[in-house]
């Protein structure tokens, strides 16, 4: 500003704008600066550094060379195939589970919680409040053997009916697929019902009263109208459920047992115990790209870009 | 269409909504549309309209009373239950639909398989027929308008109901769209109820106006009618301007009654006071701007005998192209308004000209003095 008063009044000085103009334009890459560093440091850096130990060879003793040996990726995959399988299906179990358990929560929350809504909100979001670890702890005592949820589950006869679908064995829901599947629902409930909140929140409530209008039933109006509109939160809400889930290694350890090991444990092991590092970072790797590769075709399929 | 048919009429009786906060939005009315009608329900915000409205399409539970159509009871039937459909407001457009589906929702919901005719002849009928495939989001207001408008008629329903459907409009597009849908209306001779503040709206297309005011009906009649024989002040001042005059009756002679007003005498059929009339007694005179001419003092022998005078001083006098508006400062009322035509403009009608207004004793209408003078002055502008 202080280039354009001090210029003479008779002189419009178009010489003088380039300048300005410049440093305008630029003023937009500065500000990211910031975020562009930390994506360099703590993104792109790790990236390159795991690529290279994924196709290098060696020992602890001898030290690691680059051998573009991408044998190692074969070598993982071929391996640890059932505990990519089971990472899946866990996460896919626990996101569905969140989705059933956390939309209904959500549409009351947006819908008819009234004065109630902030409150129910803070309780959604309370258990961020107690480290992830303590939580995740505190199931193994809620399904210890002799505890009330598994003498309950025993006496109506459901454990018969979980036992024979495989998710549980015996009398036990601890260190079984059930309770790993229970604490990942449990974990990752937050981050399925907050993305359902906002976009349920976010329907206008004379849509539905237009569908009852137009003879839509109750249930017809969810179902056409409420739904459909929420398909943004569906799809942000289950992402952001099982692209953790699939990762996590947490809930295995804690609450399963060696049969119910996920890609998390492997890597884990991989890692710090194994110390074999490049099929540690092979492993890396192939989650991400299998976790990229599904998460592409689930956004194609649901056609959520077309969506207001 | 068919006079006798009454399965389009909608009568309300001693229908009331108190909310559960103790508002109470419409007091008990009574309240029959005839079949084929377009019925405006006029008033300002918060007047009760749209919630009569709601009541009728369902979409509110009345405190009490109850709502026929046709012979149907249909006070405690959900929404999708009735035959009655609704252009809101907002339009509430189903944005991730396109425009076809948009209009087909009711058909299908009515399980009715083979859509795609009606939708198009309707489309056609409101002239989209191009825009099928394009979501709402796409269209202009106008345009989003008409499907919302097309997306209720489809459905054939015994009356559609019409919440403040031109609101969000401009000026140029709501006039246009006031002859569309009463072109529609006339096309489908379907029970129209339509909600407005803009009084002029509800004048250029309905029937039968109600002018609604907290919670009640104040007058229901023709829009000539209600213009002409307003009966409350509220009326009179909401619907157009009115000047008003407190008068004394002086005496009655035939079906005329002699008022006092300012050391002047007035004229008042009798037929046109809605006000009961005792010797001595107030009432309010009302003349209309529109009916009252101005002549310059200095020619005031010229007036015919038998009209209405009053002297007065011009105070204002402001040019809008067919007519001239004069604010007149009169002994009876301090800002009488005048509005001319501008056939032969008078150059000694400037401000702080004495003139004297006159006008034919007929134009003159009669209310009760017990109410207040002002009512529904400012209202109108608010809700504009």
């Amino acid at each position: 500003m202080a280039a354009v008063t001090e210029a003479p009044p008779l002189a419009p000085a178009p010489e003088e704008k380039p300048p300005r103009k410049k440093r305008g334009r630029w003023t937009p890459y500065w500000l990211l600066l910031p975020g562009i560093l930390w994506l360099i440091v703590f993104f792109a850096l790790p990236m390159i550094y795991q690529g290279s130990t994924s196709i290098q060879t060696g020992s602890l003793e001898d030290g690691y060379k680059v051998t573009w040996h991408f044998a190692t990726y074969w070598d993982a995959l071929s391996e640890y195939w059932p505990q990519f399988l089971r990472s899946v299906l866990y996460a896919a179990a626990a996101t569905i589970l969140c989705l059933l358990l956390g939309y209904p929560l959500a549409y009351l929350i947006a819908f008819r919680a009234g004065r109630w809504r902030n409150l129910i909100m803070i309780l959604v979001i309370a258990p961020f409040f107690t480290s992830f670890l303590i939580r995740t702890l505190a199931w193994k005592t809620i399904l210890a053997d002799s505890g009330p949820v598994v003498s309950v589950l025993n006496t109506l006869h459901v454990l018969d009916v979980t036992n024979w679908l495989g998710w549980t064995s015996g009398d036990r829901v601890l260190a079984t697929p059930l309770a790993v599947v229970c604490g990942l629902t449990y974990n990752f409930l937050p981050f399925m019902i907050l993305p359902l909140y906002t976009s349920l929140e976010r329907i206008d409530g004379r849509l539905h009263e237009a569908a009852g209008d137009l003879y839509a039933k109750p249930f017809t109006t969810f179902r056409k109208v409420t739904f459909p509109l929420s398909m943004p939160g569906v799809v942000s809400g289950t992402l952001l459920t099982f692209i953790p889930a699939a990762g996590d290694y947490v809930n295995a350890e804690l609450l399963g047992s060696t049969d119910t090991r996920m890609i998390g444990n492997v890597i884990q092991t991989q890692f710090l115990r194994i110390l074999d590092y490049p099929t540690a970072a092979a492993l890396s790797f192939i989650l991400m790209a299998a976790i990229l590769a599904m998460v592409t075709i689930y956004i194609r399929k649901s056609g959520t870009e077309d969506l207001v | 269409m068919n006079t006798k048919d009454n399965s389009g009429d909608v009568r309300l009786s001693g229908i009331s909504k108190t909310y559960d906060n103790g508002f109470t939005a419409v007091q008990p009315l009574d309240l029959t549309v005839p079949q084929g009608s377009f019925f405006a329900l006029l008033g300002a915000s918060g007047c009760g309209k749209t919630t009569t409205l709601r009541m009728i399409a369902g979409l509110e539970e009345p405190s009490s009373g109850t709502v026929h159509l046709g012979d149907q009871e249909v006070t405690n039937l959900p929404p999708y239950k009735r035959p009655v459909n609704t252009v809101f407001q907002s339009y509430a457009l189903f944005p991730h639909l396109d425009i076809f589906e948009n209009v087909a929702f009711g058909l299908r919901r009515r399980g009715i398989k083979s859509v795609k005719q009606q939708v198009v002849d309707m489309l056609d009928l409101v002239q989209l027929g191009e825009q099928a495939r394009k979501k709402p989001h796409q269209l202009s207001g106008g345009q989003q308008q008409r499907v919302a408008v097309a997306r209720a008629l489809i459905n054939h329903p015994k009356v559609l109901l019409l919440d403040e459907p031109l609101g969000a409009l401009d000026l140029k597009l709501r006039r246009q769209m006031q002859l569309e849908l009463k072109r529609i209306q006339t096309e489908v001779g379907i029970t129209f109820i339509h909600v407005t503040h803009d009084q002029e709206e509800a004048m250029t297309m309905a029937d039968t106006v109600a002018v609604m005011n907290a919670g009640r009906v104040e007058q229901l009649g023709s829009p000539s009618d209600l213009y002409e024989n307003p009966n409350t002040t509220f009326v009179a001042n909401f619907l157009g301007t009115s000047n008003l005059i407190e008068a004394e009756v002086d005496s009655k002679s035939g079906d005329e009654i002699i008022l006092k007003a300012g050391g002047g005498k007035l004229v008042l059929p009798e037929a046109r006071c809605s006000a009961p009339t005792t010797t001595g007694g107030k009432v309010l005179v009302g003349v209309r701007p529109e009916k009252i001419t101005l002549t310059p003092a200095d020619d005031a022998g010229e007036i015919p005998a038998g009209r209405n005078r009053i002297t007065g001083k011009i105070a204002d006098s402001s040019f809008i192209g067919v007519s001239t508006q004069y604010v007149i400062d009169s002994p009876v009322c301090p800002e009488f308004e005048v509005y001319a035509q501008n056939i032969d403009r008078d150059a000694r009608l400037r401000p702080g000209a004495d003139v004297v207004l006159h006008w034919n004793p007929a134009h003159t209408f009669g209310l009760d003095a017990a109410q207040d003078i002002d009512a529904g002055v400012d209202i109108e502008e608010e809700a504009a």
